[in-house]
């Protein structure tokens, strides 16, 4: 195990354990940044010890026993601390620190990237710089959020803790909804790869750690089935590659085979919820040996299922139109053509390509031109010109 | 902690003036979380007072020309922001209208 495998599975638990212990956030990242630091200083030469997440606890505790002890107003926290056996665990009541974390830094009360900045922080052991450099801010932006989201814990009195359970169903979403921000941001640009594999690692750990909460492993699946289909999305010069026409041999099968298993076993537990809908989507994807295996009518089914967002409504009709044919996809998808779709070019496209089924070329030329006018990035925009051409050629 | 719940609507929250707070009050007395408050008539007659350069200048009418005015105060004394925000969302203004929680700046 490298010193990074290291950092990146014990970093939270350091982090979370002295927060708890001391009670404060910029003293806790501190002493843990310190213990990590004594640990590439002293393992090199006395060997890695047999627990090194709880080598590093004691370490990162004894150095801020010796911050409050040089500060007088530390008085009480010392004592407490001092009191406290040197390698103690946690009492069997608590729950696990780091779950507290994640929930503290996912309150709603803070703004959605404030959340997702100090889960990485705090949680995934990034720095600063890497933080801001994944969402393309200056670090001093990034340094000054963090620092007010931190302020804003300690001065609104936000709990450290894991919500009691009448508060759980509320406040649950709001930390799913983080990781699986996390893992878009990094699944939708092929330079930010790495903030999916934090997110689909703090997904493992908190369905570990709430192992009751079935739309936990729903989001697990849904990020293990997507992320297995990474490698064949775009072309080597960035042009995106549809689902259709994308090299399954290339998917991770070891991964969507896990993410098939984790989302059988939360969906054992009756209680469907978006993300387990979702997973079960990706899923009829990962599993069909070839494009044209693809189960559509269970993939409209299940699309019924879900809350009917505009963007729900639209995959939904292209399920229907793949299921039971273009005309049937391109009338169900005119019923949709007006209102908060205006603008969206997922709407002139999957037009578009519905047309081109149906080798109304004319036609599907213009809905392309249409969608390449409103693609967002460059990976869509290359795909939607080289259908454009396809049907130019043929009308 | 202590909290201020500055409770706000626009011009429709007027209708609810003598509604009273359906049992809210009694229920935070007997909790033992409020530490004081009061409703407030209406914004056109406040009054905004400044002093610059020695001049005590005043206008008619809040500081503030937004749709949405306070209407009344309260001040809580609570464990933390979670049961702020449930003492917050049991008043019926939260209702109709919205709810700003602040937490009060510690004494030195």
């Amino acid at each position: 195990m490298t010193f990074e495998d290291v950092y990146r599975q014990e970093w939270g638990q350091v982090v979370a354990t002295l927060i708890r212990l001391t009670g404060d956030w910029e003293l806790a990242e501190e002493c843990a940044q310190e213990a990590f630091a004594a640990a590439l200083e002293r393992w090199p030469h006395d060997g890695v010890p047999d627990r090194p997440g709880a080598w590093l606890t004691t370490t990162a505790r004894n150095r801020a026993i010796d911050w409050l002890r040089r500060e007088a107003v530390g008085t009480r926290k010392l004592q407490e601390l001092a009191a406290l056996p040197a390698d103690s665990d946690p009492p069997y009541d608590v729950p696990d620190d780091r779950l507290r974390l994640m929930f503290t830094c996912c309150h709603p009360a803070l703004a959605m990237e404030a959340r997702v900045a100090l889960t990485l922080r705090t949680l995934a052991g990034l720095s600063t710089t890497e933080i801001a450099r994944a969402f393309l801010v200056p670090e001093s932006t990034m340094s000054k959020r963090l620092t007010r989201a931190k302020q804003k814990i300690q001065h609104a009195g936000i709990p450290y803790r894991v919500p009691p359970a009448h508060l759980l169903p509320e406040r649950t979403p709001a930390v799913l909804a983080v990781l699986y921000l996390l893992f878009n941001e990094g699944y939708s640009d092929v330079v930010r790869t790495a903030l999916s594999g934090e997110a689909i690692r703090l997904a493992r750990l908190l369905v570990q750690l709430m192992p009751d909460e079935p739309e936990a492993a729903g989001l697990l699946a849904l990020m293990l089935l997507h992320d297995a289909r990474r490698d064949t999305r775009l072309t080597p010069d960035g042009v995106l590659v549809t689902l259709e026409d994308q090299d399954r041999t290339r998917w991770d099968h070891d991964q969507i085979a896990e993410g098939v298993a984790v989302l059988d076993s939360a969906l054992r537990r009756g209680a469907p919820g978006p993300y387990q809908v979702q997973a079960a989507v990706a899923a009829c994807h990962a599993t069909a040996p070839a494009a044209a295996d693809t189960d559509w009518s269970q993939i409209a089914a299940l699309y019924a299922q879900l809350p009917q967002t505009p963007v729900v409504s639209l995959n939904r009709a292209v399920a229907i139109g793949m299921a039971d044919g273009p005309a049937v996809g391109l009338r169900v998808v005119g019923q949709l053509a007006a209102g908060p779709l205006t603008g969206y070019h997922l709407l002139p496209a999957t037009r578009a390509d519905f047309l081109r089924r149906l080798e109304r070329w004319s036609e599907a030329a213009a809905a392309y031109a249409e969608a390449i006018a409103l693609a967002t990035t460059e990976a869509e925009r290359g795909y939607l010109e080289k259908r454009l051409q396809e049907v130019s050629v043929r009308g | 902690m202590k909290y201020l719940l500055m409770i706000c609507g626009d011009e429709s929250a007027a209708e609810h003036a003598n509604d009273g707070c359906g049992g809210w009050t009694e229920e935070m007395e007997a909790r033992g979380v409020l530490a004081g408050g009061a409703g407030l008539r209406p914004p056109t007659e406040a009054t905004t007072v400044r002093v610059r350069d020695e001049d005590v200048l005043l206008t008619d009418g809040p500081f503030a020309e937004t749709k949405e005015q306070i209407g009344g105060f309260v001040l809580i004394d609570c464990a933390d922001l979670d049961e702020a925000i449930e003492i917050a969302a049991k008043h019926p203004a939260a209702g109709y209208g919205t709810i700003e929680i602040r937490p009060v700046l510690e004494g030195p």
